[in-house]
């Protein structure tokens, strides 16, 4: 059980984004904050070689901030990541090929009128990993390996569907040789069949190529699916991790319960479904509530949890939990 | 026996293109009860939301209603002159969209564009207009109702501003609301909140609910029917229940075999092959044959409807 990537104490602001929304309400003389949006405040977690880490929670909570900050393309504004003890990012530049990443909307970053197989090969013939020779066999090799007819390497990039969009992004970040892939919603906008394609594609690989993930998505069924442990975030901190298993199973932080009783299940017997809600609304980011930031909702907060944060600590069964009650 | 609410027979809703004529529905029949949730599911581009547009009378050039019929409480809506169905939808029909800005009006507050849906359907003066709006507020769970009418809609978080389009389709206690992915965008706690909602609504009011997703697990823990539509047509319905526990048609198994939830983690999901085929030039027999492990020289052939009105598959292979 050695870690390969881990983060200590990271922590990442951003300035303020302006949005439409705030120039029509200052326009109508509302006042409209500009306070730094705090996205992950003092995350620590350790990825072990080979596993999947899960991060689940819901939008706004800062997956995607602690993703990019593992994956070495966002800096923190404190702590540090670290892939086998050396920051995988100096002086804003990502400096690995270890570490790749597969995004939900994958050709966003895309040239369009770039052949697909020459996308795929670049980064590649770039690192010196291949010849320019050898670039159109990679290509057309990771096209077969993800299930894609190889004379697709002629193709441009608005001629793939969603699921063949994700195949070749994971063929793109495959051809890098990574020993880390950070998966950011790579199924989110994906039909049912085509995602459990595509999850199945993760999984084959995954285990072929011995890589060590780190998945994030706000479907929870998903992630339970494909991860070994997973980690619950809420308002930029990380509120319970542990075994998937042991998390799904028997959930500790009044937070995940609430997560995983939101859940529509399927229900097969016709019983009536009732909804066990969260009450109440996230918290603003730029104004988390003292204390546990999750006290505003939860059903068993007592004075302790109004004024004091609790932190994150080890149960009997290895699971972590920030919780003053569970 | 009493008449539907809603009556929904061969309609057919093509659009136009340049590259051929899209049959986007492609003879729907169903029938809807008052106060009955009905789930619409299927993969995108299957044909759902035309399904919801036409039954509203919302589809615009170059698309056109090219058949069928789409009866509500005994009157037909298909052809119906503009004026007589603007009149219908907002206050006996009202939709509600995946994106809460197709109703919502960023330069008004939402106090203001309540009372002006009010008015526009003969609701009475300012202050009653107001009263009304504040108590469907209330209703979808708006806290502050009253001081929250002076709020612009980007003052709402995006699950608050999908509360408020409710409460303006619930102003006049439709008989009808067809809800196309309404919750889809927003995280699994607020749409548990939502869904909470709008079962209580359909059972206190008898509103009657035709509720779109592309989720299986949210349409059974809501609706009490489901339709499973596959390129345009609708290919299984049935109490939810029982098409959950024992589809009759391949497609509606393999969706159901393709969620994680019915797999075990870390072992390879049932997957269906290939993709939803293009609805432009659809060659006859079985859309989804090319895709189905039950399929064989017979689907070639346009698919019988086997089983009853109630619960029907359009298959040469059913399951049993
Ligand atoms: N580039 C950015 N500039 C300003 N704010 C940002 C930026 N990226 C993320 N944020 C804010 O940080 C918070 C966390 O965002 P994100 O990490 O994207 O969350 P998630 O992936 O869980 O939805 C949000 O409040 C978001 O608005
Ligand atoms: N305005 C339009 N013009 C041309 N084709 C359209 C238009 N609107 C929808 N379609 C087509 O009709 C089909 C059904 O679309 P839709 O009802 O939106 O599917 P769903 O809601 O199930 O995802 C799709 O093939 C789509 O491309
Ligand atoms: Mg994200
Ligand atoms: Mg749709």
């Amino acid at each position: 059980m050695t870690a390969i990537l881990a983060a200590e104490g990271v922590t990442r602001r951003f300035a303020p984004r302006v949005t439409l929304g705030d120039r029509i309400a200052a326009a109508l003389g509302a006042r409209v904050d500009r306070r730094a949006v705090q996205a992950v405040t003092d995350v620590s977690l350790a990825v072990t070689r080979g596993e999947t880490l899960g991060l689940v929670g819901e939008s706004g909570c800062g997956k995607s901030t602690l993703g990019r900050m593992l994956a070495g393309i966002l800096p923190p504004s404190e702590g540090r990541v670290l892939l086998d003890g050396a920051p995988p990012m100096r002086a804003g530049h990502k400096t690995t090929t270890r570490i790749q990443t597969v995004f939900q909307d994958p050709f966003a970053s895309l040239n369009p009128r770039q052949r697909i197989g020459e996308a795929i090969a670049e980064g590649p013939v770039s690192h010196g990993l291949v010849t320019r020779a050898a670039a159109p066999k990679l290509a057309a090799d990771w096209l077969a390996r993800v299930g894609l007819d190889p004379a697709y390497a002629q193709r441009f990039p608005h001629q793939f569907s969603g699921g063949q969009r994700q195949r070749v992004a994971i063929a793109r970040a495959l051809a890098m040789q990574p020993e880390v892939l950070v998966c950011d919603e790579p199924v989110a906008s994906l039909d049912v069949s085509i995602q459990a394609q595509v999850l199945n594609l993760f999984l084959e690989l995954h285990r072929a190529l011995g890589l060590t993930c780190l998945f994030i998505s706000h479907d929870l069924a998903v992630v339970r699916h494909v991860s070994d442990r997973v980690a619950v975030m809420y308002l930029g901190r990380i509120v319970e991790i542990g075994e998937a298993a042991t998390v799904y199973a028997a959930p500790r932080h009044p937070y995940t319960r609430g997560l995983l009783a939101s859940v529509p299940k399927l229900s097969l017997d016709g019983a009536a479904v009732e909804f066990q809600p969260i009450r109440g609304e996230l918290p603003s980011p730029l104004s988390p509530p003292a204390g546990c930031a999750f006290h505003p909702r939860c059903p068993a907060a007592t004075d302790v949890c109004r004024a004091q944060r609790p932190a994150l600590s080890p149960r009997a069964d290895g699971t972590l939990v920030a919780c003053h009650h569970a | 026996m009493t008449a539907p609410l809603l009556d929904v027979r061969d309609l057919r809703t093509e659009f136009h293109t340049r590259a051929g004529v899209l049959r986007a529905v492609n003879g729907v029949s169903f029938t809807l009860a008052r106060g009955e949730i009905l789930g619409l599911v299927g993969e995108s581009g299957s044909g759902k939301s035309v399904t919801g547009f036409s039954l509203l009378g919302l589809v615009d050039p170059p698309g056109r209603i090219a058949g069928g019929s789409i009866s509500f409480e005994g009157q037909e809506l298909v052809g119906l002159p503009p004026a007589r169905l603007r009149e219908l939808r907002g206050k006996r029909i009202a939709m509600i969209f995946q994106d809460p800005a197709a109703t919502l009006n960023p330069v008004l507050t939402v106090g203001a564009q309540m009372a002006l849906a009010v008015q526009a359907h003969g609701g009475g003066g300012d202050r009653a207009a107001r009263d009304l709006a504040a108590r469907s507020l209330a209703r979808v769970g708006i806290p502050d109702a009253v001081t929250r009418l002076d709020a612009y809609p980007h003052e709402f978080s995006g699950g608050m501003r999908q509360r408020v389009a409710i409460a303006i389709a619930l102003l006049h206690q439709p008989d009808l609301i067809v809800a196309d992915e309404p919750t889809t965008a927003l995280d699994v706690s607020i749409q548990a909140q939502i869904l909470a909602e709008m079962k209580a609504l359909a059972r206190e009011n008898g509103t009657a609910l035709v509720w779109i997703s592309h989720d299986l697990a949210t349409v059974s823990s809501l609706a009490d029917r489901v339709l499973v539509m596959y390129a345009g047509r609708i290919v299984e319905s049935g109490p939810v229940a029982q098409v959950l526990r024992a589809p009759l048609h391949p497609y509606t198994r393999g969706l159901l075999d393709s969620l994680p939830a019915m797999g075990r983690p870390g072992e390879m999901l049932a997957q269906i092959p290939g993709s939803t085929p293009s609805l432009l030039s659809l060659p006859p027999g079985c859309p989804f044959a090319p895709r189905c492990p039950r399929a064989d020289a017979a689907c070639a052939q346009d698919p019988p409807v086997v089983g009853t009105e109630g619960r029907m598959a359009l298959c040469h292979h059913p399951l049993t």
